[in-house]
């Protein structure tokens, strides 16, 4: 029994690295029809810069490589929109190949950058240590990044509902059109839609580094789960993200714990393609009398 | 008629240039390396059937392409080790021919499992998936994830895949040394042959009412639902038949290349599938043809000079495609051929336009 509960934590963790990537994605996926595959190397781009800052300034610098790497990740993802994305409106597939090339350069300058092997990060003191929880032992890094998860869902719900941009936001989702006739400068909300997401995978990736080394294709690792996620949470759903990001972490660590992780990932898209048999939307569906 | 004629005198000339040009002209080396094209030119036909006229983006083509290698490299690994285990096996410490195993030493069960599985795998998603109305973006991330798992389930289970290294050192194919000329030479006019017989039968299916209505669904999808057809139907037909597709183009990968390893079918290979297809020409077969044959010839010689300089011009390349020429190369054509027709005709209208007139006018 022991050794069961022992994947809770881990399913937990697992869930809050996964939730932390789904939830730029599904800003970007779920609001403006972009699927980013470029996203898992805006994450790449948040790993390195908590690499560049840690290294210089020591493991304590990971407080100032959040905000930085937020910015830098975000930067990237506005500047992607700018001169690419925002040409591709109404083509949702065409986004998806067209990311993919930027994630192919993106990667590929990585490796000429910092070079083709993993780099470590240098860990805060602070984060070194276990604790037991629910039966389980957990890194302190894992907690960490647990409590960072739920401060960006925290912020992100209060983005989206407390204020005025996250309102313009959540109008453009829910009806491009009527919203622009408005007078909500669409355009605008799509650059900080963007900007915000991308951002979240920069604070992913700098989370990502307490966890393990940073490789140019680090995000790679995770992209195809955190879709997955938004899949069965539902396009740009908050709830629904949390949901399935907690529920497909605990899949994978179950799955893992009673087979192997080579069986896992098979179980994990056999669920995944059975949940949609009932919910064909995901878990939350945004009601709209649109037809396709 | 005349653009008919014209369509099957091209496709005489490239038959021509690949059966009798090329085999004459490159060095076995390079022959065996464009039959290495052709395996790609063939799963990149069924991207076209698919994602060109279904619009189905399928983002999981190397699992069928893996299925259809593996099953054909299972036969040749059994053949070879002859009543024994084959040799990965019993390096990786297993005793006993797994049961998986047993029915691939028949031939003819192998060969047939070479289409049967892709299309089986390819009918139960398609229908589970499609009768959902789970489409677009979800679905190709569905198959994205297949891709994913697939990989990762063939890497874990080393004894009973050959885990990353995959299947390969082949002695014996079908009574010959797959390493000799004679039989490199011989697999790569199989390989085109099939290529061209594929080919003419993707191109009659696009012709059919069945490639008007997947068309259709391509193009309005709720509207061939009101017209009383049942797109999940349509769609699940052409996602089997290119998965097909991509399982005989696995199995002849296998005596082209002497290899078939997870790396070859992962998310990236699936995707360069899709890259190949786009860059041709998604609409026409012929130009996801060309694409996987263009495309996979420039990234060997590319990375011959330059390994780390592909990923940039690939990436490069893709980018400028879909925002500048999304009908890829062979719509540039088109693209170019109708402006030049546009202003061949700028100097006329002034004389047609009042004959306009007066016909309209007794009607």
């Amino acid at each position: 029994m022991e050794p069961l509960l022992n994947q809770l934590p881990i399913g937990l963790s697992i869930g809050a690295v996964l939730l932390l990537i789904a939830l730029g994605l599904t800003f970007t996926f779920g609001q403006m029809g972009v699927i980013n595959m470029a996203h898992g190397e805006f994450i790449m781009a948040g790993s390195y810069t908590a690499y560049m800052l840690q290294s210089r300034a020591g493991g304590e610098a990971v407080i100032v490589a959040l905000p930085v790497a937020f910015a830098v990740a975000g930067a990237l993802g506005w500047l992607l929109e700018r001169l690419a994305v925002r040409h591709f409106y109404g083509r949702p597939l065409d986004t998806l190949l067209l990311t993919w090339g930027v994630s192919l350069v993106l990667q590929q300058a990585a490796r000429d950058i910092f070079g083709a092997p993993n780099v470590q990060v240098v860990a805060p003191s602070w984060l070194t240590g276990r604790v037991t929880l629910l039966g389980g032992s957990l890194p302190y890094a894992r907690l960490f990044i647990m409590g960072l998860a739920a401060a960006c869902v925290v912020g992100v719900w209060a983005y989206l509902n407390r204020s005025r941009q996250g309102r313009r936001m959540r109008a453009v989702m829910q009806n491009r059109e009527l919203a622009a006739v408005s007078g909500v400068a669409t355009g605008r909300v799509d650059q900080l839609t963007f900007f915000i997401g991308s951002g979240l995978a920069g604070v992913a990736g700098v989370a990502l580094t307490l966890i393990g080394p940073v490789g140019p294709s680090i995000g790679t690792y995770y992209i195809v789960d955190a879709f997955l996620v938004v899949v069965a949470g539902g396009l740009g759903q908050l709830r629904g993200a949390v949901i399935a990001a907690v529920a497909l972490g605990m899949l994978n660590s179950f799955a893992e714990f009673w087979t192997d992780a080579s069986l896992a990932k098979v179980i994990v898209f056999v669920v995944i393609v059975a949940f949609l048999q009932v919910r064909p939307q995901g878990l939350f569906v945004l009601r709209s009398r649109r037809l396709t | 008629m005349s653009a008919r004629l014209r369509g099957y005198a091209i496709f005489a000339a490239v038959a021509l240039l690949v059966l009798v040009v090329a085999p004459a002209v490159l060095p076995p080396f390079r022959l065996d390396e464009l039959a290495k094209y052709l395996c790609f030119a063939i799963a990149a036909l069924g991207i076209g059937l698919a994602w060109g006229q279904g619009g189905m983006l399928t983002l999981g083509q190397g699992v069928f392409f893996g299925l259809g290698g593996y099953a054909m490299a299972m036969y040749l690994k059994l053949h070879d080790a002859g009543g024994d285990l084959p040799d990965f096996m019993t390096w990786s410490g297993v005793e006993k021919l797994p049961a998986l195993w047993k029915p691939f030493a028949d031939p003819a069960f192998a060969i047939a499992m070479v289409v049967v599985l892709p299309v089986a795998i390819a009918t139960l998603l398609g229908l589970l998936v499609f009768r959902q109305r789970v489409r677009g973006a979800y679905f190709a991330i569905l198959t994205q994830a297949l891709a994913a798992a697939f990989t990762i389930l063939l890497v874990g289970r080393q004894g009973l895949t050959g885990g990353t290294n995959g299947l390969t050192n082949f002695y014996d194919f079908f009574g010959r040394d797959p390493e000799a000329d004679g039989t490199q030479r011989l697999t790569y006019f199989v390989t085109a042959g099939v290529l061209g017989v594929l080919y003419l039968a993707a191109r009659q299916l696009v012709k059919s009412r069945f490639g008007r209505l997947l068309v259709a669904v391509r193009d309005g999808e709720d509207r061939v639902r009101f017209l009383g057809y049942n797109p999940a139907t349509v769609k699940t037909v052409a996602f089997a038949v290119s998965a097909g597709m991509a399982g005989i183009a696995g199995a002849l990968f296998v005596p082209v290349v002497g290899i078939i390893s997870p790396s070859l079918l992962g998310v990236v290979p699936s995707l360069e599938l899709v890259v190949a297809v786009a860059v041709g020409g998604r609409y026409a077969l012929a130009g996801a043809v060309l694409g996987a044959v263009v495309m996979n010839y420039a990234k060997t010689s590319f990375s011959e000079q330059w390994a780390g300089g592909w990923l940039y011009l690939e990436g490069a390349l893709f980018i400028l495609v879909m925002t500048l020429a999304p009908k890829g190369a062979v719509g540039l054509y088109e693209q170019a051929r109708d402006a030049l027709a546009r202003r061949r005709r700028t100097p006329e209208p002034a004389a047609p336009a009042p004959q306009q007139e007066t016909q309209e006018v007794p009607a």
